[in-house]
């Protein structure tokens, strides 16, 4: 048989063998999607007709006057970009302190993983509490040191409440990007400090010059992870603040959840699925792409 | 112009974990000093001691006058060269080698023009915009040597700078290093646990073990006159042939044969006798002082062979013997000639040199081994 024969033959087998993850991948992922995209060229409302009417690109016509719309976006652009700094700000301080070795190091390491384990919905209960105007302990503390005379009502404010929004979520996950950090932390050789040391760096200008640079593979990775879940955050909002008040803090997923099951616009929930994941789809692609420049960085290799 | 000098060094991990004991020394301008011995002898750590990445338990690192044991690694004016090479990854060639000048706020032009200037001398130019990923193993090391050389520094350090190459490159970095630091002129301290290289390389040699300085000569000096077992032990290769032998008036007994013990500081009852395998000649009929064995192996070495040899009347005594490989010795009896004044004799217990020899060593060589023993 010849080389080429043999290469064919090959290649058949390969493709049979990837057959079955092909369709599960089909099944579970392109058949959804394609699904939602045709659903959302109809106009359909269980609330007011139950026949879908077929409405061309309606739908997203719609989705441009939608003032509703624009500002979740607006509120879950906020909600994603502070937290996201916060936490890598955090992070990146708590990865710095594991990394050094002291006594105790595998008890925090793993105490400061329990906010991440815990679920959302729970942890969102008792942030809820914690910012009760009335029998909250964030008020209680700020009254008896004075900052305040009176209670504030935090989740009834559209600012407070954002706030509040972000504190739990970066104090849950904080310990999740502080993990991520801490592997690539381990991962430099101690070598490249010491010779940066004998060099003449002080330790600030090597934080500047060895960790950070050395970390952008773990950072962005940390950035894809935290961009995708923040952007399509749901529970916590909806256990806190339900989107209040006002909408003040309607993230998208709030606001899509709404359209479908509150008032069973499912052709439009569909236009709003699909616009918020090409969103994200870019976002995604736009973090790749900068992965992969930063390999080639690091390593030199291509 | 400096001088390196340490004085009663000491450094303690733990209670148990004492790398280096008490190691006082000097290395002047234009030196070579290699600290030579097996991994865990304390030399990586008196290197470190040096450099200021440890801070030493006891004792002072100085250069010249200058006390440096409170000053910072970044502050002594020193450049080494790691075992790793430790080149930062994400910078290309040139900015690695310009790291520790652009941290001292170096003008850009004369960063340049210095970091041309080494990567010419080390004919690594065409290589100063690649990073280190893309080097092969002999062009980092050569990126590490710029580094080091760029900073024209008081004084050099080098952990191991040649184990990661193959062989046959060893040999040419070996040979271009001497080269390169002989034209430096400042003191150079390199650490290595291959006896080859520090015998080719260095004016001086410190030979360590556990923490403390066993020997500290002349390359050929601890070649000739290893003072005690463990350096006649570990230099040379093949391994000098150490044998424990009954001694009975003034004589060495091997086997059937009596050796003559030279004038020794003590007369014990049993004594360590050494000698090359090199210096173990075939015997001609003049020689007075012979003996006779069975070659039961023989190893070819190309310019000669390597025989072992049972000693008649000890069948426990195995000699090795280099010698011309113009006949197949193997099963042969063989007469060799042992040679008196090649001949080294130590003490059974503490390994101690017994035969004096006419010999004074220069004065600053003398006391790190009478000192260190006391340990």
């Amino acid at each position: 048989m010849t080389q080429d024969a043999i290469r064919q033959r090959e290649r058949r087998v390969g493709w049979w063998l990837i057959t079955p993850a092909l369709l599960v991948l089909l099944l579970v992922f392109a058949y959804p999607i394609g699904r939602a995209f045709w659903l959302s060229l109809f106009e359909q409302n269980l609330g007011t007709e139950l026949t879908a009417e077929f409405n061309g690109l309606g739908n997203y016509a719609r989705l441009f006057g939608d003032g509703r719309f624009w500002r979740s976006l607006w509120n879950t652009s906020v909600f994603t970009l502070v937290s996201i700094v916060l936490e890598l700000v955090l992070g990146m301080a708590i990865a710095l302190v594991l990394d050094k070795s002291f006594r105790g190091r595998g008890l925090v390491r793993t105490a400061a993983l329990i906010p991440w384990a815990l679920p959302t919905a729970v942890m969102g209960l008792a942030w809820a509490w914690i910012f009760n105007d009335q029998f909250g302990v964030v008020n209680d503390i700020l009254g008896r040191i004075g900052l305040i005379s009176e209670p504030i009502t935090w989740l009834g404010d559209p600012f407070r409440a954002m706030l509040a929004l972000i504190i739990a979520d970066v104090w849950k996950t904080t310990p999740f990007i502080a993990i991520i950090l801490l592997a690539g932390l381990q991962s430099i050789s101690s070598d490249l400090y010491e010779a940066h040391s004998i060099d003449g760096a002080n330790p600030v200008q090597s934080f500047f010059q060895i960790t950070l640079p050395l970390l952008a593979p773990q950072i962005l990775i940390a950035l894809l992870f935290r961009f995708a879940q923040a952007f399509g955050i749901f529970d916590l909002v909806q256990v806190m603040t339900g989107g209040g008040p006002a909408g003040a803090t309607e993230v998208v997923s709030i606001y899509i959840y709404a359209t479908v099951r509150r008032y069973l616009d499912f052709g439009y929930g569909a236009a709003l699925v699909v616009v918020t994941f090409l969103l994200l789809i870019i976002a995604v692609a736009i973090v790749g792409y900068l992965l992969s420049k930063t390999r080639i960085n690091v390593t030199g290799e291509r | 112009m400096a001088t390196l000098s340490l004085e009663n060094l000491r450094k303690q991990f733990a209670p148990k974990v004492v790398p280096v004991k008490d190691i006082t020394l000097t290395v002047k301008d234009g030196e070579f000093l290699t600290l030579l011995g097996p991994s865990g002898c304390g030399k990586s750590t008196l290197l470190r001691l040096i450099a200021g990445l440890e801070t030493p338990t006891k004792g002072t690192v100085k250069v010249g006058e200058k006390n440096l044991n409170k000053v910072p690694p970044g502050d002594r004016d020193m450049a080494m060269v790691f075992q790793s090479y430790a080149l930062y990854p994400h910078m290309t060639v040139a900015e690695n080698i310009g790291a520790s000048l652009k941290l001292r706020k170096t003008p850009t032009d004369e960063i340049k023009h210095r970091v041309g200037e080494v990567a010419h001398r080390l004919g690594i130019e065409h290589l100063l915009d690649r990073k280190p990923g893309q080097l092969s193993g002999g062009q980092r090391q050569r990126v590490a040597l710029a580094r080091a050389l760029v900073r024209n520094p008081d004084v050099f350090l080098l952990d191991e700078p040649l184990s990661n190459l193959d062989a046959l490159l060893r040999e040419q970095v070996r040979a271009d290093l001497k080269q390169l630091f002989r034209s430096q002129n400042k003191p150079v301290v390199y650490v290595t646990h291959d006896q080859t290289e520090a015998m080719t390389l260095s004016s001086k040699v410190a030979v360590l073990k556990d923490g403390v300085v066993q020997q500290l000569d002349s390359p050929d000096r601890i070649y000739t006159h290893p003072s005690n077992q463990f350096v006649a032990g570990f230099v040379g290769s093949p391994q000098m042939n150490l044998i424990t032998l009954r001694c009975e008036n003034n004589h060495a007994i091997m086997g059937d044969f009596k050796l003559k013990l030279p004038n020794l500081t003590r007369n014990p009852s049993k004594v360590v006798m050494g000698i090359r395998p090199e210096d173990l000649a075939v015997a001609s009929s003049e020689d007075a002082q012979t003996i006779q064995g069975k070659v039961f192996l023989s190893e070819q070495l190309g310019r000669e062979e390597l025989i072992s040899l049972n000693v008649h009347g000890s069948e426990d005594i195995v000699l090795r013997s280099l010698v011309p490989s113009d006949h197949d010795w193997e099963g042969d009896a063989i007469t060799l000639m042992i040679p008196p004044h090649k001949t080294h004799w130590f003490d059974i217990e503490t390994g101690e040199r017994l035969n004096r020899e006419d010999y004074s060593p220069p004065v600053d060589s003398v006391p790190a081994t009478a000192q260190n023993r006391a340990e």
